[in-house]
């Protein structure tokens, strides 16, 4: 421990060099941790995603849709307790067409007592005093359930389109033709951080309606009693249209989800290898950068040995020197990727907004301490085995 | 006037070690660089090579693809027998109306489902398409349960070998036969005919309407008289024009994402870059210190140095592009959710991507060297001079 | 040709917060053709004397001028190109370009010569190296010479461009007996032969007896003025 302020000595004596090495090394695990984060957040948009609800779609693909018959029959099933279904809507914000963001419709009175858990709301308009909501369903969305085209939006979606409360808007329909108005009733937050605060719900009748009774069904979603009971259902509520012209295709929320991830193929991993990579190669030159360093300071060794200084301890400094330069770099070039992915509220488009879990961080920081160790060893042992003659020889 | 390249040569040459490892640094920018110009390159050009010039694609009015478009048989005919249409060798109209839907189906070495595209043709449908080979089986018999299937699905899916059968709602249908269409976005679809997927898919409603124009300078009149017949409700675009406008979102989100990580590696490289230059520098203080001595004025110091910081990123450029060539051609997929199905393209170098790699080694070499090489020309004489 | 005249010449280093004055009001003359030892204690002011005389530093006060030339006032660009044509250095560790030849660093001078073809240069060097004995060792690499054999690569490098001064900054130091009076010899034989005005600081007697003139210097003012055998 004595020898610290030895250490930070040496690295203050060519700051030029200590820093430059220092943002080198922050460099490449920011950019580390920050394509990691893309596969987190990729990741983490499958374990939100329930296993106690489970969601059937058209066999064929999403693209198909399902017929309302296949509702009460879905119900019927022992064990099934609850059963909603919505609709992607798919339309266009005529003032902003190119930024993206996804429509529902949903038999609200069902729809929104299954994901109680997960959202709650923010901002609602207000309703005359005792208007009845169906069970379940949140108080605060009174004015919503009693008017056919209003709709709920997510709270940053309100703020990125600069919308409000109470406000109507309109969206062109590429799949239902037209242009459709709707009316903000209520703002809703996520509950958890992966869930994304984007999307907007209308009601499905609306849909229904509005399409000339064209509409169907795009997803059942419905909960079970015994959540253990998920794959056997499953099985069940498939089993019962097998033969019909609507064959479905029942999975948890969760493989549902982890569909669209591996929809995305082989561009995640693409993106970690040049991750790898990346940190590999910076780190390689700072490695090269440190060697050096240290091999041109023979001298000073040597001197340090004739004042006592043992084999051992100068090991101890050589690698507290090399150590000190990629903790420092790698620490905050992971925190800081965490701190400005999660904070500048990018999405990947479809999911959620970005995450990096901190077991990333860990493995940042993992990855530069090895890499410290790395290029700090060698130089280290060199510099502890050596003959203070021969050292001092040198001189000049 | 100036100091001798051989001298920058040399010593270059001298450091073996930290050369190497700051070019190699170089080099890896350089590659991924490269690589991510390759893979918007391959897939823009998969797109864009999609659709022949000189044909039409008829959408509902408000659709942005096929998937979301609905076109009636009467809007259909009545297409059919407009007179901009061209006619075929047998003298019978180059239309060909088409279903479009996605199935779902297991990619090759578990990684999981995604969408395939199902093209119902008519019988035009292939000549529509100049770039169309089967290499391997046969067409389609008319009336038959038979696909066929694009190259890119063939190699990327399960399933879809030849004599496989493809479950389409509980009717099988036979796969006959793999083609390729020149690289384009067709590669990475499945065609039937259209009598026969409709039934069993759809039902009565197009997806779009192709067809191939009798004067392709008339395509702006046209257009309007389609686009403001109230019988229709529909779009008119080129061919060509609709499938790049799907390519655009994703290869701009590709360009974007790798020059963005570029851009963070070369700051990286950058500073791995100027710490070998300071360091190299550094220890030549006496030899700095005597060629200013000798009377070389700093400005040939500073020339000198940003020469051999340059020299070293050339080399970089050159490994960067060694590195990155052989990943050429190899093909990847993902879903392009402006279609919400797969779609299979390969990177695509080209000499322009190279040479822009090399330019930009080039750069790092001159904004990396340029500090260190500032410094060590206004090195002062004496205090160097009194170190020796 | 090569007369110095140093005039009250001060010379103060600033470290950190500390003036130091190294040179307190020095007056010297050197006549052309002259060979000069400067002597004196360490920290005495010998080596920066003969920077200024050199042109690689100016004075804080005073003049130097050689040949009606005040190198006070010059302009650091103006001071290099004085400095190629007129001036030779030679130093105790040789400072040769490790990664060119011995004809390679000699020629190096002669890039700063205006107008000489590839060819001239080339020429020239083997003719500086003949004179000082090297005549075979034309593209040997510094690290493949003997101390004596690089001093003396210096030593052609340094009268490639016919100056009129060399300076020498302990020239002998490094090297054994031998070796050092080889170097003594070329150096008496450049002022006798070529007529060249030579300074020269050492410490080694040997060295100051081949000097016409010793002049000693202590705590940066001249103390003794006398003339050697």
């Amino acid at each position: 421990m004595e020898l610290l302020p030895l250490v930070w000595t040496n690295l203050m004596r060519n700051k030029l060099r200590t820093i430059l090495t220092t943002l080198s090394v922050f460099v490449a695990l920011f950019l580390f941790v920050l394509l990691h984060g893309i596969t987190d957040t990729l990741t983490a948009s499958t374990q939100v995603a329930s296993e106690r609800r489970l969601v059937t779609r058209n066999k064929i693909s999403l693209v198909f849709p399902l017929p309302m018959s296949q509702y009460e029959k879905i119900k019927a099933v022992p064990g099934v307790s609850a059963v909603s279904w919505s609709n992607w809507f798919g339309g266009q914000d005529p003032v902003d067409s190119r930024g993206f963001f996804a429509q529902f419709a949903v038999d609200a009175k069902t729809y929104f007592p299954l994901y109680a858990s997960d959202i709650e709301i923010a901002q609602a308009s207000p309703a005359p005093a005792g208007t009845p909501v169906p069970p379940g369903v949140d108080p605060k969305l009174a004015a919503f359930m009693n008017q056919r085209d209003a709709c709920v939006v997510g709270e940053k979606l309100l703020l990125k389109r600069g919308w409000k409360l109470g406000q109507t808007i309109h969206l062109n329909g590429t799949i239902y033709p037209g242009s459709w108005p709707y009316v903000i009733r209520a703002v809703y937050r996520p509950k958890i951080k992966a869930l994304d605060a984007e999307t907007m719900f209308f009601h499905w009748d609306y849909l229904y309606e509005k399409s000339n009774r064209q509409a169907q069904v795009g997803i059942f979603i419905f909960s079970l009693a015994d959540p253990s009971q998920a794959a056997t259902i499953g099985k069940r509520v498939d089993a019962m249209f097998e033969n019909s012209s609507n064959a479905t295709h029942t999975e948890t929320e969760r493989a549902f989800q982890a569909g669209f991830v591996s929809m995305f193929g082989n561009i995640p991993f693409v993106i970690q290898v040049i991750g790898l990579a990346v940190a590999f190669s910076i780190f390689l030159v700072a490695a090269v950068t440190m060697m050096m360093a240290i091999r041109e300071r023979t001298n000073e060794f040597a001197v340090l040995k004739t004042l006592g200084f043992g084999d051992g301890s100068v090991f101890l400094m050589v690698l507290a020197e090399a150590g000190a330069i990629t903790l420092t770099g790698g620490l905050a070039g992971s925190l800081l990727a965490k701190f400005l992915l999660e904070r500048t509220g990018l999405m990947v488009p479809g999911f959620s907004t970005m995450i990096v879990r901190w077991d990333t961080v860990l493995l940042g920081i993992g990855v530069a301490v090895l890499m410290g160790a790395f290029s700090g060893l060698l130089p280290a042992w060199q510099a502890s085995r050596l003959k203070i003659v021969d050292a001092l020889r040198k001189v000049g | 006037m100036a100091i001798p390249l051989s001298y920058n040569v040399r010593s270059v040459l001298g450091r073996p070690w930290a050369t190497l490892a700051t070019a190699f640094g170089i080099g890896m920018v350089v590659a991924i660089l490269v690589l991510a110009l390759a893979l918007a390159n391959g897939f823009q050009a998969a797109l864009v090579a999609t659709g022949s010039p000189d044909n039409a694609i008829v959408l509902r009015k408000g659709a942005d693809s096929e998937l979301s478009s609905g076109v009636s048989r009467e809007a259909a005919n009545i297409i059919r027998s407009n007179p901009e249409v061209a006619t075929g060798p047998e003298g019978r109209p180059l239309v060909s109306p088409e279903v479009l839907v996605l199935i779902n189906q297991e990619r090759k070495h578990g990684q999981g489902p995604s969408n395939v595209t199902i093209r119902g043709v008519d019988r035009e449908g292939l000549a529509l398409r100049d770039d169309i080979k089967i290499y391997e089986g046969r067409d389609v018999a008319s009336g038959a349960s038979e696909l066929l299937v694009g190259k890119r699905i063939a190699d990327r899916f399960e399933g879809f070998g030849l004599g496989q059968q493809v479950n389409l709602n509980q009717r099988l249908f036979t796969v006959v036969g793999h083609f390729t269409a020149g690289g384009s976005g067709f590669e990475s679809e499945v065609w039937g005919e259209n009598a026969v997927l409709m039934p069993v898919l759809r039902g009565d409603v197009f997806q779009s309407v192709t067809f191939r124009l009798k004067d392709p300078a008339r395509f702006a009149a046209l257009k309007k008289e389609l686009e403001s017949d109230p019988r229709l409700g529909v779009q008119l675009k080129r061919e060509r024009d609709y499938y790049s406008d799907l390519a655009g979102p994703l290869a701009t989100s590709m360009r974007v994402i790798g020059i963005l990580i570029v851009l963070i590696m070369a700051v990286g490289a950058l500073f791995a870059a100027m710490n070998t230059m300071f360091a190299s520098i550094g220890s030549r203080s006496r030899e700095i210190a005597t060629m200013l001595t000798l009377g070389f004025g700093p400005g040939a110091l500073m020339l000198a140095f940003l020469v051999e910081s340059m020299l070293i990123a050339l080399l970089g450029g050159v490994i960067g592009c060694l590195l990155a060539l052989p990943v050429n051609g190899t093909a990847t997929s993902t879903t392009n959710f402006s279609t919400f199905s797969e779609i299979a393209f390969a990177f695509q170098i080209t000499p322009t991507i190279l040479g822009i790699g090399m330019l930009f080694a080039l750069m790092l070499g001159f904004v990396g060297g340029l500090l260190p090489a500032w410094k060590a020309s206004r090195q002062p004489l004496a205090a160097a001079m009194r170190a020796m | 040709m090569g007369q110095i005249e140093v005039q009250n010449v001060r010379k103060v280093y600033r470290r950190d917060r500390f003036e130091v004055p190294v040179l307190d009001g020095l007056t010297l003359s050197v006549d052309g053709g002259e060979f000069v030892a400067l002597m004196g204690p360490s920290g005495s002011g010998k080596t920066t004397l003969l920077n200024l005389i050199g042109g690689i530093d100016q004075p804080t006060s005073g003049s130097i001028t050689v040949d009606g030339v005040n190198t006070a006032q010059l302009k650091s660009g103006d001071l290099s190109k004085w400095r190629a044509r007129n001036v030779g250095f030679i130093f105790q560790l040789y400072n040769l370009m490790p990664v060119l030849t011995a004809e390679e660093n000699v020629a190096l001078p002669l890039l700063l010569v205006k107008g000489m073809s590839g060819k001239e240069r080339k020429e020239r060097a083997r003719h500086a190296l003949g004179i000082v004995g090297l005549g075979e060792r034309l593209d040997h690499y510094p690290r493949q010479l003997s101390g004596g054999q690089e001093q003396r690569v210096a030593i052609a490098r340094a009268i490639v461009t016919d100056p009129k001064l060399i300076l020498a900054d302990e020239p002998t130091g490094d090297l054994d007996r031998s070796s050092a009076d080889e170097i003594l010899g070329l150096l008496e034989k450049l002022n006798a032969e070529f007529k060249k005005t030579i300074v020269m600081v050492t410490h080694d007697p040997h060295a100051a007896e081949k000097a016409h003139r010793l002049v000693h210097l202590e705590k940066g003012v001249l103390s003794a003025n006398g003339a050697t055998a």
